[in-house]
């Protein structure tokens, strides 16, 4: 009788003092170091700062893009709680940084994704106040940046609007979990093999996971993106994001 | 000019359709072709993955606020969606009505 008891104190401590495995593709609360934390946050601090410079300029110069501005937060936020099966028997969710990286910039996208993953921290346990800097540089800044990128290469290359839109979708959902398993290798580096046994570890985890999921996000992307052509045509000249061909 | 414009829209609303397709059919080709899998959060593995690499790694921090229960959580999760599908479709809505008042002001005016 006596042991049960204790064995149901156990059993509660453990239930109290461990935290479950949320279901979060972010790294998760207090799961990196205290440097770790530290780093990551003053590293994404500048970018949060220039972004909201941006942002600050964009709607000034042109207080009708509000409404898209806020599209393209509200894109995110559907897109990232859309947690999908995956063809690894695990699931994880799309960033939808895409979009708002396409239409105001990357700097733009990063506060955006700050207040989706601030979101998700605090209400969610999903995520992490600790590890809010880390999440912030790889979903918010570090995929934007690679979907920028891309999507002006694709531009410049001639390719079609469409594809640029998919591909820049794609990088950067992608990125953001090569990222992450960067962000985890390096503060836990394998005793045997050291960072690059630990990012290739990681990498399989969350890397193969993400393939079908970007596929997806690019191809909602490109949804979004068709319906915006359509019915925003001016904001989107405003914003100089549409190709020449859409404007003959 | 009016057709040529209604033709690409009618093309890329059939193309938006056959990809929603296909993100479905992307989502559920793993459900169907891999029954044993139990499709936890990849966090969690990653998590296991940390503890082998370090087994002396104990999370310093916990989440001020979890939800109660599995449901709570999913509860919260259709909260964020449904808050943002609602912004999208009120922002669609008035796209729309606006693109439709711009057109048939542009016809009224025309012939004066």
């Amino acid at each position: 009788m006596m042991r049960s008891k204790k064995n149901i104190l156990v059993l509660m401590l453990v239930f109290v003092f461990l935290p479950r495995p949320v279901f979060a593709m972010h790294i998760m609360e207090g799961f990196l170091p205290l440097g770790w934390s530290v780093f990551w946050s003053l590293v994404s601090l500048p970018f949060i700062v220039l972004g909201l410079r941006s942002i600050n300029k964009t709607v000034h110069q042109n207080p009708r893009l509000k409404m898209l501005l806020g599209l393209a937060g509200a894109f995110a936020f559907v897109l990232s709680a859309l947690k999908l099966p995956s063809v690894t028997g695990s699931s994880s969710h799309p960033t939808g940084v895409g979009l708002g990286t396409i239409l105001f910039g990357p700097l733009a996208m990063s506060v955006l994704g700050f207040i989706v993953l601030i979101f998700q921290a605090v209400l969610l346990a999903h995520g992490g106040i600790t590890t809010l800097g880390a999440n912030t540089f790889s979903m918010a800044i570090a995929g934007p940046l690679v979907a920028f990128t891309i999507y002006r290469a694709v531009q410049k290359c001639g390719g079609k609007p469409s594809l640029a839109v998919f591909l820049a979708a794609f990088f950067g959902n992608f990125f953001t979990y090569v990222v992450t398993s960067l962000q985890l290798a390096l503060a836990f580096p394998a005793e045997i093999g050291g960072f690059v046994a630990s990012l290739t570890k990681f990498l399989s985890i969350f890397a193969v996971t993400q393939v079908p999921l970007a596929i997806s996000e690019g191809l909602l992307t490109v949804v979004i993106f068709n319906v915006l052509t359509i019915y925003s045509k001016d904001e989107l000249r405003d914003l100089s994001v549409m190709f020449e061909e859409g404007a003959k | 000019m009016r057709s040529f414009n209604e033709n690409t829209e009618n093309k890329r609303c059939i193309i938006n359709i056959l990809f929603i397709v296909l993100v479905v059919l992307i989502s559920v080709f793993p459900l169907v072709f891999m029954k044993d899998a139990d499709f936890e959060g990849a966090d969690g593995q990653a998590e296991g993955v940390i503890v082998e690499i370090n087994e002396n790694y104990e999370p310093w921090f916990l989440p001020l606020y979890e939800p109660a229960s599995g449901e709570i959580e999913s509860l919260l999760f259709v909260l964020q969606a449904a808050l943002g599908a609602g912004f999208i479709g009120y922002y669609l809505g008035m796209a729309k009505e606006r693109k439709h008042r711009d057109y048939s002001v542009r016809q009224t005016d025309s012939p004066c």
